[in-house]
């Protein structure tokens, strides 16, 4: 399977009316998950973060894919 | 500066109180005449009821203010009888640049869906979509609008309130039966009664600058994350009536505000922004903060807080004047009915209800937005900047982009005036959904779905010829309109002529049948505000007028 780049974010038993919600939703917990956290906390929280993302999604070659995009951008 | 639009003077004239030393009464009196003061007056008095508004000043908005008004309030101000001169005053807009840093990193194309009579959105200065307010008003021989006439004092009863007036000739009182405050975001009335409003003031100030290009500009909403030209802030550049052009640049919290706003500062800005060689004159330059708050109620007795009284929210998403719009949209039927008797005074909670939940739903999505746009902390600003650097080559960041989400109608699934469907239905019309536009054919003229229905309550019913209505079911549908609350029946189909005593509405292009998943039978119920009150399968008159009165608190 590719590295899926489209839109994907939805969220069982809720009805979003608008196309923007569920990405909204998701970015809303993203920056709360961080609140009032120190940088190296963050940092700390997006390691473990990636890692419990990485297991969930299995296919490394995804993976790959998603980590080569990841780095061309730094 | 200013020189594209003439304010007007309206004229103060001595109150018949003043003039005649007694105390008046007026069974409505809304005080503030901005654009929701003006919006709840007009609709109550096109419903037949005498209304006074008070406002404290004499003439419209100073300066452009807000700019953006949407689809649903278009949609209000038909109902209201004046959206096509502001449709035709206004620009509409569906190209969107996002900039990040030098580069463009996308832009996209709203491109509406097809068949619906208003654009997503208009950019008009407040003071012409006042200024049509007050035209609108001054058309409506029971609305009375009095200019200079500044409340100083309001008394709360059971069953009135009581205000105290100021005006050029000294002071009156008056005493109404229901007051509607539309007093703005300070609310002096909110302050005098002592009610409160909660919610955070977010740290940061903006400049905001009406200019007049001299040559051609695109009619495209630029948006710009950390340009060269105004580092580590935003930058949001659109098109309003007359070649206006609206610029707001995110200042920061630790700027002098007296100091923003003086040419000298404002206009190297701009220039950095256009380039040097392009000719612009300013018209207009103000700098604000916002809070997202709101009351805990709207409805306090017989006092009822409309538009910015009652909540606020930042500008991302023009959220303020459209919510506040629609805020009337949802009361005027209401409070209409109370005022007839014909429900009681519980209905108003769920004025108070609906529209807390809309303005929960503005204040989370204007908030999401802000937070995007001006980042609290480094991580934030990383993840930001990342979704940025993503956008331009993948969708899924796009969506994440978030520089305002406009305002859009809420659908009031909670709410307990709706009747729970017990048959299947596809799509997004469910009981609470404001209703979706569609081109529709009647002999009366009529060419759409939201200009045939509004201001009482309504039944579509269809059937795919409607000669072919059975007689039981015309006379059904008749018989509906027999009651306390009258339900006027409107036979939707594809062909054909309704029997005599129904209107018929000719489904134009299909898309009432696609977008409300119309089957023969099926009968959707409506509420004066243009939301779905509950639907079934089949029609049956019984459970419609428990619907009914479920919808209006009669149950």
């Amino acid at each position: 399977m590719a590295l899926n780049t489209q839109p994907n974010l939805h969220e069982p038993g809720k009805r979003h009316f608008r196309a923007f919600s569920p990405g909204d939703d998701f970015y809303e917990a993203l920056i709360d998950t961080h609140r009032d956290l120190t940088d190296e906390q963050s940092a700390m929280v997006n390691a473990r973060l990636i890692l419990l993302l990485a297991n969930h999604i299995g296919d490394i070659s995804v993976l790959r894919e998603a980590m080569q995009i990841a780095r061309e951008g730094a | 500066m200013l020189s594209t639009f003439q304010y007007p003077k309206f004229e103060y004239v001595r109150p018949p109180e003043i003039a005649e030393g007694k105390e008046g009464y007026y069974p409505v009196v809304i005080v503030g005449a901005g654009p929701v003061g003006l919006s709840a007056a007009i609709d109550l008095a096109q419903q037949g009821q005498s209304v006074l508004l008070l406002d404290n000043d004499d003439t419209v908005s100073i300066g452009s203010r807000g700019v953006c008004y949407a689809k649903r309030t278009l949609e209000v101000l038909d109902r209201l009888g004046c959206a096509d001169e502001m449709v035709q005053k206004g620009v509409s807009w569906n190209v969107g640049r996002t900039f990040f840093r030098e580069e463009e990193v996308f832009n996209f194309n709203l491109c509406p869906e097809p068949d619906h009579h208003r654009p997503g959105m208009i950019n008009l200065q407040q003071y012409y979509l006042e200024d049509d307010l007050i035209k609108r008003a001054r058309q409506l021989p029971n609305l009375e609008i009095r200019f200079k006439n500044n409340v100083i004092g309001v008394t709360p009863a059971d069953d009135r309130a009581t205000l105290r007036v100021e005006t050029p000739d000294g002071a009156y009182t008056v005493r109404a039966d229901w007051l509607i405050v539309a007093d703005g975001a300070r609310s002096p009335i909110r302050t005098m009664l002592g009610l409160d409003i909660d919610g955070k003031i977010f740290m940061d100030r903006f400049l905001i600058a009406d200019v007049v290009m001299k040559a051609d500009f695109p009619t495209e909403r630029w948006f710009w994350f950390d340009p060269p030209f105004h580092r580590n802030q935003s930058v949001l550049l659109h098109r309003q009536a007359d070649n206006v052009f609206r610029i707001d640049f995110q200042l920061g919290w630790n700027v002098d505000p007296e100091v923003e706003k003086k040419p000298e500062k404002v206009i190297p800005r701009i220039k950095a922004m256009l380039g040097d060689d392009r000719e612009f004159e300013l018209e207009w330059v103000s700098v604000y903060t916002f809070q997202c708050r709101r009351m805990n109620s709207f409805n306090h007795g017989r006092v009822l807080f409309v538009g910015d009284a009652a909540h606020q929210v930042s500008p991302f998403g023009a959220r303020g004047a459209n919510s506040g719009i629609q805020d009337t949209d949802n009361l005027v039927w209401k409070l209409k009915l109370v005022m007839d008797g014909k429900a009681p005074a519980t209905l108003l909670d769920t004025y108070s209800e609906e529209r807390c939940y809309a303005a929960d739903e503005n204040i989370m999505n204007s908030t999401r937005s802000t937070d995007f746009i001006t980042p609290k902390s480094t991580v934030s600003t990383t993840f930001r900047n990342a979704v940025l650097g993503l956008a331009e080559q993948f969708p899924f960041a796009r969506a994440l982009v978030n520089s305002g989400r406009l305002s859009v109608p809420s659908f009031l699934v909670g709410s307990r005036l709706n009747t729970a469907d017990s048959d299947v239905f596809a799509g997004t019309m469910i009981p609470g959904a404001p209703m979706d536009d569609a081109p529709v054919a009647m002999a009366d003229g009529t060419q759409w779905l939201l200009r045939a229905v509004g201001n009482r309550f309504q039944l579509l019913h269809y059937i795919p010829d409607a000669s072919a209505l059975d007689a039981p079911t015309a006379q059904a549908l008749r018989s509906l309109v027999d009651a306390q609350i009258p339900v006027e029946a409107i036979v939707v189909a594809e062909r054909g002529t309704a029997p005599a005593g129904l209107k018929t509405l000719i489904d134009a292009k299909g898309r009432v049948r696609e977008r409300y998943d119309l089957r023969e039978g099926t009968s959707y119920l409506l509420r004066p505000d243009q939301h779905v009150a509950a639907r079934w399968r089949v029609l049956d008159v019984a459970r419609v007028r428990a619907a009914v009165a479920r919808a209006t608190c009669n149950a």
